[in-house]
């Protein structure tokens, strides 16, 4: 006897918990399939989580669920090997009654939302990995095979939220495996340190959190970003690349990393930690023109099995929760209407994705990874090179006249990038953030 | 890891945190060591453990006792003349037929008996296979408290027994008392204690206990024994040279450096617990709390971190070396001579340089 | 037949991971799971009531958080789940948890019938003491079997069980009657992986849960702190020595370095050549 749900999850990370949730509590019944140990054991992420996409899932989710710190400030960095030049923004607005922003840590964040997702009455196995999925003469989906003995169930709908590298829906073929040009992999460590010099070195208090977001030479030309997130007790500290910029290059992770850790205007943030963990994880990097086909005859795609990540702005996570809402209140129409899951029908998916926030600003920002991968050199060495030379000449008051620094500078623009190269790139700039 | 040590105080919240000790157990007295008696052989740990009853018995005035357990001829005179040897004052001998093999039910039986009527204020057992086995149930028919695989004993000065050992995790240590109940039991790994001098005709006292256990109330047969062929057994423990590998090596395969250079130095091999852990080894080259303590001569360290429960496994070597590219990694806190270089590379260097020391025209032993 | 495996819930110390650029060992947060040491009992137990019919009840004293554990009891394929747990046994030593477990299954035997066999583990490696199981055997009045490597044959008619046991130098062949407790060695039994339908109802299960008063614990002085005869007075980190490790100097060639450490080994300890040269000739 095959066990029968109307939905099949898979995968327990933001979009799988989200999906599930959301398809619980409209009294559907949901079958979870986790291949980590526990649910979010495979999850890695620095990690921001916003609030107001959480929200719309779980609306009192601050009552019970473990935050470290709520965002005040954000720094944005350039970096050459000796300097930075930043931008800050820091609001007092950001002291809201329901903050609009969070670090979390994922291991502890996941529990808490598994179990949110459990109490709502989902099944959650874990250990259990789903091998391939299961289709009826017709090619509609039917349900999937485990690696379990017997391991064979059957659902309405199967939602796929098996994550960047996710093997089920490119084995059936329903989306191209990840081209390495199309993911980052990116490492992370937890630096702790007391929560004292924690909100000392950062200047914040009680709750109050920083983020630091640099791109640079750091990444030595290629397309990448470093990070520090503030936790109560701890620093994440992250570095990312394109994988196919590491293959072509020969450089690592972990090596980046550490060059970031040891620039000088990091390393003094992280004197003194204890280092307690080290993670990687891949990124979808691809943006708009990597989405595949987000639904067929039994089957949705959510998260980042979807690619549904906004590099540029650093979103993913609720890019990834919102899918997963979406998918599942489209799921849940066509259930409540007695119709099939067809394409045509779970089309209410895409349609609703295409009307929010997500496909929106993926469709905005649909030329940016092409963009910053070919001109990686400019915008990641050069212009920040660049950069810290102008400010540089410009702070430093050495009995040059002013208007000779001014031309200095320019001078120094022109004859790197060439007049040509600065308004194509500014053009190319404009356009693809537009 | 921070540079400095954490020194974490554990708010003690227990009721009983004082010395309140009932009067009927204030007749309690005297140390004592249960003898580990089996196949007419005495195992060490049990005079490791005499010597440091000796220790603990000369700073409260008392007397060391040994409890010797077995059958008639079977070993029983010779180790209550070996106890005195040791250090013992009185042994507490009990023969009987029917405790020829060990059995929980007759050894415990037999124990209890002994304790209730001489009532012995400490009680120590090596933490063996049989001295496990027999200290738990022994601690629960007594309703006494009982800490095991102590790499620390002392007695404080309210004559309390001060016991102490690593607690989980591995990075600390905590020192365990029972304040109000008699007796204190411990339980300590062998080679963790040092062997103590043996004082060839050194006489004591011989209490003769008779107790009275019939065959049919003992559940548990003994139907037979099987030895060990002896190409099973490890020197590990005993050995005078060891060299161990841990998660440094990087792969289970890389051990084989660890037993190419142990076996030019005519050493025994081990590894840290988490390489038992992950399958590279058997359970039984584990060294360290849980495994096995060794006091060797030489001990080399590659690629160890040094967590405390390892950490205590090795402390007693003469000589210790690390090889660790990290140079805040705890071995190096126990470590005489250190070498910060990659231990995968370092090893076969290592062994030629020592093959071309110490045995230049020798034939290497068949790799191990 | 019916089999009771006593479980614990404990932190994964296994979880080490090595830092790829300065290997050294991250310590950091880890998530429980079930003493590793459970598992080959509980698959012994499974085997054999696979073999001769029966049920499995698996049960844990803990907090709340301890039924992860049971439920991954579950989905190994143990047939039903008992969380003991509650405050009054914080803080509780080995003496005052065989106290709780053992009257646990004397309630357990009133629900279900009495076992068999009780199991336990080896012992924890939060804990290595070794001594619940063995404190649950004598409560009990359970004939006690530990360091097992095997369990022979069990004879339902004759209700006698034959194992053999690890001892100092070889393995004891062992007979004993039912009802007995064993705790079984590492390597004796790997532990299954549960089927689908195993997983499926583990999830689904309804872990049964006690409270003190539910498993007829009525005498509370024998529980948590007042009923534990040791006390933690200190928890401290050990002193490091004075003079840290003398650090030989690193040379180009590896062989120049192990040359150098060599030498200060023997400036070190004189006699440590002719030793070596001893031991290297010995075999």
């Amino acid at each position: 006897m095959v066990e029968r749900f109307d939905c099949i999850v898979v995968g327990a990370g933001m979009a799988g918990n989200a999906a599930a949730y959301t398809l619980a509590r409209k009294g559907l019944s949901v079958l979870q399939l986790e291949r980590g140990e526990y649910a979010g054991s495979k999850n890695v992420q620095g990690a921001i989580m916003y609030a107001d996409m959480l929200e719309k899932i779980i609306p009192d989710f601050r009552d019970d669920a473990p935050l470290e710190r709520h965002l005040i400030e954000q720094r944005f960095w350039m970096m050459n090997e000796h300097s930075h030049t930043g931008m800050h923004y820091r609001s007092d607005a950001f002291n809201e009654a329901r903050p609009n922003r969070y670090t979390i840590i994922r291991s502890q964040f996941d529990k808490w939302f598994s179990r949110k997702v459990r109490e709502a009455g989902v099944l959650l196995l874990t250990e259990t990995t789903a091998l391939e999925l299961l289709f009826d003469a017709y090619g509609a989906c039917v349900g999937v095979r485990t690696d379990r003995e017997d391991g064979v169930v059957h659902a309405d709908v199967v939602v796929l939220a098996e994550g960047v590298n996710g093997l089920l829906g490119t084995r059936a073929g329903l989306r191209p495996p990840p081209q390495p040009e199309t993911v980052a992999l990116a490492v992370k460590e937890m630096h702790f340190l007391p929560q004292e010099t924690i909100e000392a070195r950062f200047n914040i208090r009680g709750d109050e959190g920083v983020v630091i977001e640099a791109v640079g030479t750091i990444s030595k030309g290629m397309t990448g970003m470093g990070f520090i997130y503030t936790n109560r007790e701890c620093l994440s500290v992250g570095m990312g690349c394109l994988v196919s910029d590491f293959a072509k290059t020969g450089e690592t992770p972990y090596g980046l990393l550490e060059k970031f850790k040891a620039h000088p205007s990091i390393k003094p943030l992280l004197e003194g930690s204890e280092v307690k963990e080290y993670s990687a994880h891949l990124i979808p990097e691809g943006g708009f023109k990597a989405v595949p086909q987000l639904c067929g005859d039994g089957w949705v795609v959510v998260g980042d099995a979807a690619q549904l990540n906004n590099a540029v702005h650093r979103e993913g996570s609720n890019l990834a929760m919102t899918s997963g809402r979406i998918a599942a209140e489209a799921i849940f129409q066509v259930k409540s209407r007695k119709e099939k899951m067809t394409k045509a029908n779970l089309k209410r998916y895409p349609d609703a994705m295409d009307a929010s926030f997500v496909m929106k600003d993926l469709r905005k920002l649909k030329d940016m990874p092409a963009l910053l991968h070919t001109n990686s050199r400019n915008f990641f060495l050069t212009y920040p090179e660049l950069v810290s030379r102008a400010m540089e000449n410009y702070l430093r008051v050495d009995g040059t006249p002013k208007r000779e620094k001014e031309s200095a500078t320019i001078k120094a623009f022109r004859k790197t990038r060439g007049i040509g190269g600065l308004v194509t790139d500014a053009v190319r700039l404009a356009r693809a953030w537009r | 890891m921070s540079d400095a040590p954490k020194t974490a105080v554990a708010a003690p919240s227990r009721a009983a945190m004082k010395k309140e000790l009932p009067e009927h157990f204030k007749a309690y007295m005297h140390v004592w060591v249960m003898v580990e008696l089996e196949r007419g052989h005495v195992h060490p740990v049990s005079w490791e453990l005499m010597g440091e009853a000796r220790k603990l018995a000369d700073k409260l005035g008392v007397e060391v006792g040994a409890a010797v357990v077995g059958a008639p001829g079977a070993g029983t005179r010779e180790a209550a003349a070996e106890s005195f040897a040791y250090g013992a004052d009185v042994v507490y001998l009990v023969e009987n037929p029917i405790l020829a093999e060990y059995r929980n039910e007759s050894y415990t039986r037999t124990l209890t008996e002994l304790v209730n009527v001489y009532k012995p204020e400490i009680l120590l057992l090596g933490a063996t296979n049989l001295g496990r086995d027999l200290a738990g149930s022994v601690a629960t028919t007594l309703l006494t408290g009982l800490t095991a695989d102590c790499t620390e004993l002392a007695v404080d000065a309210d004559k309390s027994l001060a016991a102490t050992r690593p607690t989980f995790g591995g990075s600390l240590l905590c020192t365990i008392y029972t304040l109000n109940f008699r007796p204190q039991m411990a339980t300590v790994r062998p080679r963790v204690m040092a062997m103590p001098e043996r004082q060839e005709g050194r006489v004591g006292r011989v209490v003769e206990h008779v107790i009275d256990l019939k065959e049919e109330s003992i559940i548990t047969k003994v139907l037979s024994f099987l030895p060990d062929r002896s190409s099973q057994k490890s020197n590990l423990a005993y050995a005078d040279v060891v060299v161990a590998g841990g998660l440094g090596l990087q792969g289970g395969g890389n051990l084989q450096l660890v037993r190419a250079l142990a076996n030019v130095l005519g050493g025994e091999w081990g590894c840290s617990r988490p390489c038992v852990q992950k399958g590279w080894a058997p359970a039984e080259r584990q060294i360290g709390q849980t495994g096995k303590t060794i006091r060797p001569k030489l001990y080399i360290a590659a690629g160890i971190s040094g967590a405390i429960q390892h950490r205590v496994g090795v402390e007693g070597a003469d000589l210790i070396v690390a090889i660790n590219t990290d140079k805040n990694a705890p071995i190096l806190d126990i470590a005489h001579l250190a070498v910060a270089t990659d231990a995968i590379r370092f090893l076969p260097a290592l062994t030629e340089a020592f093959r071309a020391r110490i045995s230049p025209h020798a034939n290497d032993r068949l790799a191990g | 037949m019916h089999f009771v495996v006593c479980i614990k819930q404990v932190p994964d110390s296994a979880q080490i991971r090595v830092h790829p650029v300065t290997n050294t060992i991250m310590r950091q947060g880890v998530p429980t799971i079930i003493n590793p040491y459970d598992l080959f009992s509980l698959e012994s137990a499974m085997r054999l009531r696979d073999q001769h019919g029966g049920e499995v009840t698996v049960l844990t004293m803990g907090p709340p958080s301890a039924e992860d554990a049971l439920r991954k009891a579950l989905t190994f394929g143990a047939d039903r789940a008992v969380l003991l747990t509650d405050r009054f046994f914080a803080g509780s030593d080995t003496l005052a948890t065989s106290f709780a477990l053992a009257q646990a299954i004397r309630k357990i035997s009133e629900a279900w019938g009495a076992p068999d066999i009780v199991f336990a583990g080896k012992q924890t490696i939060d804990g290595d003491t070794a001594q619940v199981g063995p404190g649950i055997a004598r409560r009990l009045d359970l004939n006690q079997l530990t360091y097992i490597s095997k369990i022979v044959g069990v004879d339902l008619a004759a209700g006698a069980i034959k194992l053999e046991r690890r001892a100092e130098g070889g393995t004891q062949v062992l007979s004993s009657a039912l009802p007995c407790l064993v705790t079984m060695l590492e390597g004796s039994a790997e532990i299954r992986r549960g089927s689908f339908a195993d997983a499926l109802r583990a999830a689904r299960a309804e872990i049964v849960t006690w409270s003190a008063a539910d498993a007829g614990i009525t005498d509370l002085l024998k529980c948590g702190l007042r009923g534990s005869p040791t006390v933690v007075k200190r928890v401290f980190a050990p002193s490091p020595r004075a003079e840290k490790a003398a650090q030989i100097e690193i040379k180009p060639r590896s062989r120049d370095t192990a040359d150098a450490l060599i030498d200060a080994l023997f400036d070190a300890k004189p006699a440590m050549a002719a030793e070596l040269e001893r031991l290297a000739a010995g075999v």
